[in-house]
């Protein structure tokens, strides 16, 4: 098995290949943001940031950080050359206009109907939807990139979330440090596995039932 | 008419109890001068619009640590840990609104709408208490206007007019709660004569503007 780190970048790559040129995708921050940097050799997708601008660029060069351009967490960035900016209901005219071919975000919790669950823990951490809840109800694809298992050990992919949710059947697809999950209409499949690991020892970190590729073939 | 006035002056048309709506994203395109002279003054009982409550240190922050707002209405206060202290205190009134609900429902304040239609929240504790129609199959959450008795903004640029330019990504809620108060009040970094901004560069129209407020460069550290 690949240790932490490796794990994280393989499932940093592997959300990478969702997408095509000229995707309009936005990025959640954390692991998500680091999608960016991780594209297959020739492609080229714009980034949104929902703050109020088109054409995410790479963190600004020490001394060169433009206080007017910070992105959707507050952190220093640049926009490309053809990009623009907006104020925030063009911005939120985008996302939930169906404008945004996918978002990539984190989650506390998902489950099998894609319900999603990542804005607040009752009583211990509110710190509110911001933007998540738009992006994930008018995104064309939802992408949970996440660590499949919570830092305390706990599982986050299951079967009914337990978390006030952020939207209601909205995920497609989520890419783990343990495999690519889809959510379909049959339940989760287990599209493929994270290097070095079976499908039995991702089955033992999720709560609800994997099905393999071919089971979902099989039809009654 | 718009009219160029002190930052004291500008600040005296808040009163404590009143709703303002402060424009800024985590502290970008935050009207910090302005927000420094309400918490300098002490203003008290504010209900706060915004889009979050800043970062811990800077001049958004100051207004929930000062303790001038006891309501608060927001999309995200996580980068700012008083806030959250202070709602789980029971000392702050907390209402989490998804962004682009927040925005719409301050733009239909401004347009003279009555309300918008939006599927965000269906689902979620957002949808609690609230109006649900149906309209073409879909399911969408009624959500009302909403608006202030004075609106703080921040932009780059204007003229005498009132006409407003804003940069980059600190434009975000300014130029929507521009049109959303009974009284604006605009942060400028750059102040210029009526004429010098063309018509087609303009972000909001002067005439939504009632009070322009010259931001003042920091004083630099004493030289010898």
């Amino acid at each position: 098995m690949l240790d932490k780190e490796a794990r994280i970048d393989w499932l940093v790559k592997r959300v990478a290949q969702e997408f095509k040129t000229g995707d309009v995708v936005n990025l959640g921050i954390g692991i998500p943001t680091r999608v960016a940097n991780a594209l297959p050799e020739g492609i080229k997708i714009i980034l949104q940031s929902e703050n109020g601008y088109m054409g995410v660029g790479p963190v600004p060069e020490a001394g060169k950080e433009d206080p007017d351009t910070v992105n959707a967490g507050g952190q220093y960035a640049t926009i490309l050359p053809g990009g623009c900016s907006f104020d925030s209901a063009m911005s939120f005219a985008i996302i939930r206009g169906g404008h945004v071919d996918a978002t990539v975000l984190g989650a506390l919790q998902v489950d099998e109907d894609g319900n999603l669950a990542s804005w607040m823990i009752p009583g211990k951490m509110v710190p509110g939807m911001g933007g998540a809840m738009d992006l994930v109800v008018g995104a064309r694809r939802v992408i949970v990139a996440m660590e499949h298992a919570a830092k305390n050990g706990g599982i986050k992919v299951l079967k009914k979330c337990t978390l006030p949710l952020t939207a209601s059947r909205q995920v497609n697809l989520i890419v783990t440090d343990m495999g690519v999950i889809e959510v379909t209409p049959k339940g989760l499949v287990l599209r493929e596995i994270a290097p070095g690991l079976t499908f039995a020892e991702v089955q033992a970190c999720t709560e609800a039932i994997l099905l393999t590729p071919e089971s979902e073939i099989v039809e009654v | 008419m718009t009219k160029v006035i002190r930052l004291e002056e500008a600040i005296s048309k808040i009163e404590n109890g009143m709703t303002i709506m402060v424009g800024g994203f985590i502290g970008c395109g935050a009207p910090s001068q302005l927000l420094e002279e309400v918490c300098r003054k002490q203003v008290k009982e504010l209900t706060l619009i915004a889009n979050d409550t800043g970062i811990l240190g800077d001049a958004m922050s100051q207004l929930i640590v000062q303790r001038c707002v006891n309501k608060l209405i927001a999309t995200h206060i996580g980068t700012n840990k008083e806030t959250g202290r202070q709602m789980s205190a029971g000392e702050l009134e907390v209402k989490l609104i998804p962004q682009g609900t927040l925005v719409e429902q301050i733009r239909a304040a401004g347009a003279g709408l009555g309300g918008i239609l939006t599927p965000t929240g269906i689902g979620t504790l957002v949808e609690e208490g609230k109006q649900k129609l149906v309209v073409n199959d879909t399911e969408y959450l009624l959500e009302l206007p909403v608006r202030a008795n004075v609106a703080l903004l921040n932009a780059y640029k204007a003229d005498k007019a009132g006409n407003l330019v804003y940069r980059r990504a600190a434009r975000n809620f300014n130029p929507l709660m521009a049109t959303a108060a009974d009284t604006v009040i605009a942060q400028v970094d750059r102040i210029v004569e009526v004429g010098e901004i063309d018509p087609d560069e303009v972000m909001t129209p002067g005439i939504f503007v009632d009070y322009l407020v010259q931001k003042q460069p920091r004083e630099v550290s004493s030289v010898g």
